[in-house]
């Protein structure tokens, strides 16, 4: 019994302990990343790895999200005659929801598990202390330049699933499906509002980036610096940022879109 | 040391979100239509409004003159007002014009829908359209219908 609540304590602890890490490691990334302003190149290099890497995957994703979506809604709306706002329904679910959300997962599968593994990795082969035996701060050098490129280009990647998800879905809707491509493209502009649509998307893709990048981060730099705990680390950053992700997703919905 | 190729196809990622953002911009949502906005503003009063929105269009003989930008209600005799914003390029509505809520489809979105009058003066901003005709709420007709049945037997 004891040894029960014992355990149960130190694992709250370490939970503690854990969480005022991370957020401090967040303070060392941010006080870091002015910096980076004068050395732009280190950013481009990670923008690279991070953002055009997980492009051609978004891409991808983006169109059949778009199709299945066009595909699907069409059935549904066919039923009470309102196949005219099929352009409706791909660009708001796309635009408010799944563009973010979708991209966000994508992103933390893609580039948040390689940022992970890459600085676990560096960890533990110990190229982050043998910079700091340098005299070069690791935080400066490598972890900051990966947590910009990374809250620069989910934004971006949101905007190209959104834009390649809704070309996908016109495709599918007037290509496959005979919904007229006027009433499609005008039925869209007329319900799509860029302040409370556009721009609240892009605010949660944003926020998406930021707290993916964040965690990969950090799980890779808190790593146990042996093979097993890099493994383990790649794991906890997919599942923690999912879990942040569709989180957070609710909170920004009920703020942007609760009242009404 | 920096990967020329690297740089070129970052730029071309920029690039390509950039320009997906702007076709969100431009072709998906309504941007492109607050750049001709130097419109002007004119108030209504309805008894009741319905479904109506801020934001809802403003048609013309079907054409969108314009959207509802503001909905209040006046203290003095409970009716709904609403301002309407319209287009710049739309100045030439009579006075006279009256102004009806409809509702798009059976079960759509409500809109208000000018109908032209006579007058050979035009609104200017701040004018108020004093002939309106209130939204049709669909609970109401059929309440009388039914009680139209009720009184005919």
């Amino acid at each position: 019994m004891i040894g029960a609540i014992r355990s149960l304590g130190r694992w709250g602890l370490g939970v503690l302990e854990r969480l005022g890490r991370g957020h401090l490691f967040l303070l060392q990334i941010l006080s870091g990343v002015p910096g980076l302003f004068t050395r732009f190149s280190l950013v481009i290099q990670q923008l690279y790895s991070v953002g055009v890497l997980s492009a051609f995957l978004i891409l991808i994703s983006g169109l059949f999200v778009g199709m299945v979506l066009s595909l699907q809604g069409y059935n549904t709306l066919v039923d009470f005659g309102a196949e005219e706002s099929l352009g409706v329904l791909v660009s708001l679910s796309l635009v408010r929801e799944l563009g973010p959300v979708v991209s966000g997962l994508l992103f933390a599968g893609r580039a948040g598990s390689a940022l992970t593994a890459e600085i676990g990795l560096m960890k533990s082969t110990e190229q982050l202390s043998g910079m700091e035996m340098m005299a070069v701060d690791p935080i400066r050098r490598v972890i900051a330049p990966r947590f910009l490129a990374g809250v620069i280009s989910m934004p971006l990647l949101a905007a190209i699933f959104s834009a390649v998800g809704i070309l996908g879905g016109f495709l599918v809707g007037h290509g496959l499906l005979g919904v007229d491509d006027g009433a499609f493209w005008s039925q869209m502009q007329v319900k799509t509002d860029w302040y409370d649509d556009v721009i609240n998307g892009v605010i949660k893709s944003v926020v998406f980036g930021f707290v993916v990048t964040w965690i990969a981060l950090f799980e890779g730099y808190d790593a146990t610096p042996t093979s097993e705990g890099v493994g383990r680390a790649t794991t906890r950053t997919v599942v923690h940022s999912a879990f942040a992700i569709l989180g957070l997703d609710f909170v920004l919905t009920a703020l942007m879109f609760g009242e009404e | 040391m920096q990967n020329k190729s690297t740089e070129i196809t970052v730029g071309m990622f920029v690039a390509a979100g950039i320009a997906a953002l702007f076709m969100l911009a431009m072709k998906v949502s309504n941007l492109a239509e607050f750049t001709d906005e130097t419109g002007y503003q004119v108030i209504a009063e309805f008894e009741n409004i319905g479904g109506l929105k801020v934001r809802s269009p403003v048609t013309m003989a079907g054409v969108r003159v314009g959207r509802v930008a503001d909905i209040s209600l006046s203290s003095e005799n409970y009716t709904a007002q609403v301002t309407i914003n319209l287009y710049g390029k739309f100045d030439k509505i009579p006075t006279d014009t009256s102004a009806s809520i409809y509702t798009a489809g059976l079960l759509g979105e409500q809109y208000i829908s000018f109908e032209a009058g006579a007058e050979e003066e035009f609104l200017q901003n701040g004018d108020v359209i004093d002939l309106t005709q209130p939204a049709l709420v669909l609970e109401q007709v059929i309440g009388q219908f039914l009680f139209s049945k009720a009184e005919g037997e």
